[in-house]
């Protein structure tokens, strides 16, 4: 069955964003966007999350942190970049601090790009997102039926 | 059909049996310095003891409420020198310490129970001077099977205690010979009728008390020695006057328990509350809870035996023993609200402590203001769920005792704080522990179902005090919920699997160990037995008739739960555990697991500390409210015993 | 027989009962703040996917406790609709609370320790008041079972008002709902992330949930013995309550848990304390 993809719950990570994008996204909860229509969840948590949605571009900081929330989070789970500093390190990139976009240390699925991304944007780039969730989910029972 | 005859005869050597036997033991252990043929002696008088209490119990199915008189018409006088004795010694210890209010109180002692003797001397051949019942062989088997594995632990215990304490010189020889006195007198307060026997073997609790209590030898044992033997001696003085008050009121022939419940609440109900003053003395209800908490500086096995399983039950056996006097009567409910009181009181000033000695001596107070009050209410329901109570806690919590003993000596702390995780590096004892604390507040176990049996008492007793009982049980048993289950918590949270460092623990302590946490077990599945043979019987004989006690149905759905609890997890884990296994999450920042890193770069472990709340429930406050309220309880108590003629 | 099969339909119908509570409490809280909100059968969506993902842990021994809270509110869910003694589900529910205090305590996070540590305190907010409506309503109609309880014609909330006041405010503690979502709750809280329940996910989680579904059940069955004599009112009596939670869910923010314990103590003391001891004198 797909129930994934009907409650798919978010962790938000703002890697190095300007706060631009990360507005954008709790924007989508408001009720103009409302996305628990669709199930989404903030959980602020990586053990209940199927989706990381990273903001900004990684700095050397917060490398192991990213790569730590992701290794905390279970499988099957996406990763979606959103704003053009996440796709690539935007303005920031060339900044002695900045790795450059989430890709540099994990497999991003999505990318939104936008400076700063719109809500709409967003909510197409999750529910882009959930089509892939689905999928790793049909790899993973596959796999597990196989062993 | 055997001679009823050659039964009772049988009867009175297996009670003198059990009385006398221990003292052999115990002389040969104070003469025997070789540690090999101590442990032989040791073990094979604890094993005789409960044999023997086991063969009691065996006897007393089926058969109603016996007495017998010992053919020994000196015993009296042997009895009164003994006395003079034990108070000639008390006088010259207290006047070497200068605790010159004890000593006014051993005199005291002595001048009311000389009166009594010369008031009722003659009387001591008109009651039987022994009896037995289901209770007693309860009892009994308390002593002698709990004492004496709590003896066996101890071999392993104070050799440990002698080489972690090398500036206490070894007493270990008396130690264990008054281990054995006292499962002596333990006896004899739980076999005696005349009430003169049974004010004998109690003054030789409270000298044992006093004797092991001061074991350690440092300032602070002492301190601490004479304070119980002051308190106990203050409520002991209302023993005699009970017993003046028989001979005066009712005759000699109503100085038997038999005879004197017999006799109905018109002439028991003043000395029963009397010998009640006594038994909260000796149970360390408020006020005088502060002796068995200070009694934690003895050894552990002192602290399992005489302050948590056996002696302090005594006090709540003889209340319990006089329970049908109070049944609906307004003194009975004071003496169940001083036990109300005690229980809420200290269960909240358990919560405050971290020190799991302290813990579990204030949850014993606790458990036996619930005795007392359930004793106090005196219906046949509340009676049988003392006695449930008094059984399971026997046994949880000597287990409880002894399994901090071995932790303390393994880990080097008693405090609860340092058995964070205690899972990994002793998964046995601590399984042993969590066992212990679960039968102390968990449903399917047995003080649970004690306590849901007193609730169903305490809402057919008279009214209002049956409602304010219930009031005080369900805020108690909600904070009980609270201290035990963070300390479970605590010794579940375990850090990362570790080398198991329990193979220094000695065979003796896990002699004790293991037939105790099977007890605590048995004990929960063994409930309807226990119940329909052993204690139902008793009830009938106190009571006449019975009526609807707790249904055996519901015996039934205890029993699956507890089935459950063992089953479940052994069925699921396959399905259950996870495949993979994560880092616990700590906003990101984990360096491995367990370690963060701060803002500036510094790695720390985590720490984490338990809820205390000591300003909710401050120690000292509550205990001066506690006692407050007690004390005006008392003299509630005191004023009802005047008005009703004693003095 | 009738018990039985009460209890039998407890165990199956509860969650559904429970998803379609939680899923209109969404909804609702949604429009109250403007929103559309979820699809009703959110709430088993959500249980149903976090069984399909991967079994994750920081150790064996959560998962295990965890399925033990599940099972033990399942128990006490089938003794009290199966008739049974009234304290002896009491009795189960607090092993339950139990089982998920210990954990959340065995997971070791510091997250989850709070939580554990309030969920006690929450717990020991509300045993006193459960433990005095058993007895109130053993006053009222004789009996602790509840199979004696759910046959009484009368009302038993006209003679125990204190007590059923004291249990609609305890049961904002148990619905895990604002002021007094202190251990946990359905929204993520940054001190504490998600309390209790930080270290749970997949099934563990999902178990978490479903035990949640079943307890709702529970408390609502309580909320209902109070009207017994008439099932429409007890039903009407039941939406009025649950809206009322939903209202001060959406309408309060937290508290601290030592004002919380207080107020709920005071309350069960005053009010359902004073009920029973009223009632006995009568």
């Amino acid at each position: 069955m797909v129930y994934l993809s009907k409650s798919p719950w978010i962790l938000h990570y703002d890697a190095s964003s300007c706060n631009g994008c990360d507005i954008e996204i709790l924007a989508c909860l408001t009720p103009r966007y409302d996305v628990e229509r669709f199930g989404i969840l903030n959980t602020g948590n990586p053990k209940h999350a199927d989706i990381l949605v990273i903001t900004g571009g990684v700095n050397e900081q917060n490398r192991s942190v990213i790569q730590n929330l992701y290794d905390q989070m279970p499988n099957p789970k996406v990763v979606v970049g959103v704003g053009v500093c996440a796709c690539t390190g935007g303005v920031f990139k060339e900044c002695y601090n900045i790795a450059g976009g989430v890709g540099e240390i994990l497999p991003v699925d999505v990318w939104v790009p936008g400076c700063a991304a719109r809500p709409e944007q967003i909510i197409d780039g999750i529910v882009k997102a959930l089509g892939i969730l689905e999928q790793k989910r049909a790899e993973m029972s596959r796999a597990e039926a196989g062993a | 059909m055997i001679d009823a005859k050659l039964i009772t005869v049988m009867y009175v050597e297996l009670l003198l049996f059990l009385i006398l036997f221990p003292l052999i033991p115990a002389l040969i252990l104070t003469v025997l310095r070789n540690e090999n043929l101590r442990a032989i002696v040791v073990t094979a008088g604890a094993g005789i003891s409960a044999l023997g209490s086991i063969l009691l119990l065996a006897f007393s199915v089926g058969q109603n409420q016996l007495f017998f008189t010992v053919p020994a018409p000196d015993i009296a006088l042997v009895m009164l020198v003994l006395e003079i004795l034990i108070a000639g010694y008390l006088v010259i210890v207290s006047a070497k310490a200068k605790q010159f209010l004890v000593i006014g109180f051993v005199l005291l002692q002595l001048l009311l129970i000389g009166g009594a003797e010369y008031l009722g001397l003659e009387g001591h051949s008109k009651v039987p001077d022994l009896l037995t019942d289901e209770f007693s062989a309860i009892m009994a088997v308390i002593i002698g099977v709990i004492g004496g594995l709590i003896c066996i632990y101890a071999l392993g215990y104070m050799r440990e205690y002698q080489e972690h304490h090398k500036d206490l010189p070894d007493n270990r020889p008396k130690f264990f010979a008054v281990l054995f006195l006292f499962l002596s007198a333990m006896f004899g307060v739980v076999f005696s009728n005349n009430l003169i026997w049974m004010y004998f073997f109690w003054e030789v609790t409270t000298l044992c008390s006093y004797l092991l209590i001061r074991y350690p030898e440092t300032e602070e044992a002492i301190n601490n020695a004479f304070r119980a033997l002051l308190y106990n001696l203050i409520g002991g003085a209302c023993f005699p006057i009970a017993i003046i008050y028989i001979l005066v009121n009712g005759g000699s022939e109503n100085l038997g328990i038999g005879s004197l419940i017999a006799a109905g609440p018109a002439i028991a109900l003043i000395p029963a509350s009397l010998i009640a003053i006594a038994g909260c003395a000796k149970s360390a209800q408020l006020p005088f809870s502060s002796w068995l908490v200070g009694a934690m500086v003895a050894p552990t096995p002192v602290s399992a035996l005489l302050h948590s399983s056996t002696m302090v039950k005594a006090g709540v056996y003889a209340i319990a023993r006089f329970a049908p006097v109070f049944d609906g009567q307004v003194l009975g409910m004071v003496i169940a609200l001083i036990g109300g009181v005690t229980f809420l009181v200290t269960s909240c000033i358990a919560i405050s402590q971290s020190n799991a000695k302290k813990v579990l001596a204030y949850s014993t107070i606790a458990n036996l203001g619930l005795i007392v009050a359930c004793a106090g209410v005196g219906t046949p329901e509340a009676l049988w769920a003392a006695i449930f109570l008094i059984i399971f806690h026997a046994i949880s919590k000597s287990l409880l005792f002894l399994s901090v003993g071995t932790v303390e000596h393994r880990i080097g702390s008693r405090d609860i704080e340092d058995m964070t995780g205690l899972a990994a590096p002793m998964p046995k004892v601590g399984l042993m522990m969590l066992i212990g604390i679960a039968g102390m507040f968990l449903a399917p176990f047995g003080m649970l179902i004690s306590k849901w049996a007193s609730i169903h008492a305490f809402s057919q007793a008279l009214p209002p005090f049956g409602m304010i009982l219930i009031v005080i049980l369900a805020y108690g048993s909600a904070v009980t919920v609270f201290f035990w289950a963070k300390w479970m918590g605590k010794l579940l949270e375990v850090r990362k699997w570790e080398e198991s460092i329990e193979f220094k623990i000695s065979k003796a302590e896990w002699a004790a160990l293991i037939p105790l946490t099977a007890l605590t077990i048995i004990a929960c599945f063994g409930i309807a037995p226990i119940s329909t043979y052993l204690i139902e019987p008793f009830l009938v004989t106190m009571y006449g008739k019975i009526s609807d006690l707790i249904p055996a149905s519901n015996l039934m759905i205890m029993v699956l739960m507890l089935a459950l609890i063992v089953v479940l997890p052994v069925l699921m884990m396959k399905i259950l555990i996870p495949r993979r296994s994560l880092r616990r999450y700590m906003g990101g920042v984990t360096v491995k697991d367990g370690v963060m890193e701060g803002s500036l770069g510094m790695k720390r472990e985590i720490a984490l500390s338990n809820l205390y709340l000591e300003d909710l429930f401050p120690e000292a406050g509550l205990s001066k409210y506690g006692s407050v309220i007690t004390i005006v309880l008392f003299c509630v108590l005191l004023l009802g015993l005047i008005s009703g003629g004693v003095l | 027989m009738i018990t039985i099969l009460t209890a039998v339909a407890f165990l199956i119908f509860a969650p559904v009962i429970g998803v379609l509570v939680s899923g209109v409490d969404r909804i609702i809280t949604a429009r109250m703040q403007g929103r559309v909100g979820p699809p009703v059968l959110q709430p088993f969506l959500d249980i149903a996917k976090l069984f399909e993902k991967e079994k994750v842990g920081v150790w064996q021994a959560p998962a295990v406790l965890i399925f033990l809270h599940l099972a033990f509110m399942v128990v006490t869910g089938l003794i009290f609709f199966g008739g049974g003694d009234l304290l002896l589900a009491i009795f189960a529910l607090t092993l339950s609370e139990v089982f998920l205090v210990l954990a959340a305590y065995s997971t070791r996070s510091p997250y989850a320790h709070v939580g554990a540590g309030r969920e006690l305190i929450q717990l020991i907010a509300v045993e006193p008041v459960i433990i005095i409506a058993a007895v109130g309503f053993y006053m009222v109609t004789g009996s602790f079972a509840a199979s004696d309880i759910m046959n009484y014609s009368g009302l038993p909330v006209i003679l125990l008002p204190g007590i059923f006041i004291s249990v609609v405010c305890i049961l904002t503690f148990k619905l895990r709902k604002s002021p007094f979502d202190l251990s946990t709750s359905h929204h993520a809280h940054q001190e504490l992330v998600k309390g209790v329940m930080t270290e749970f996910s997949g099934s563990t989680l999902g178990m978490v949930e479903l035990a949640h579904l079943y307890e709702t059940v529970i408390l609502l069955g309580i909320i209902y013995l109070f009207f017994v004599g008439n099932p429409l009112l007890a039903i009407l009596a039941i939406i009025v309550v649950y809206m009322l939670e939903i209202l001060a869910d959406n309408s309060t923010s937290r508290v601290k848990w030592l004002p919380a314990l207080r107020g709920a103590w005071l309350i069960t003391l005053i009010l359902g304390g004073g009920n029973i001891i009223a009632l006995s004198l009568l």
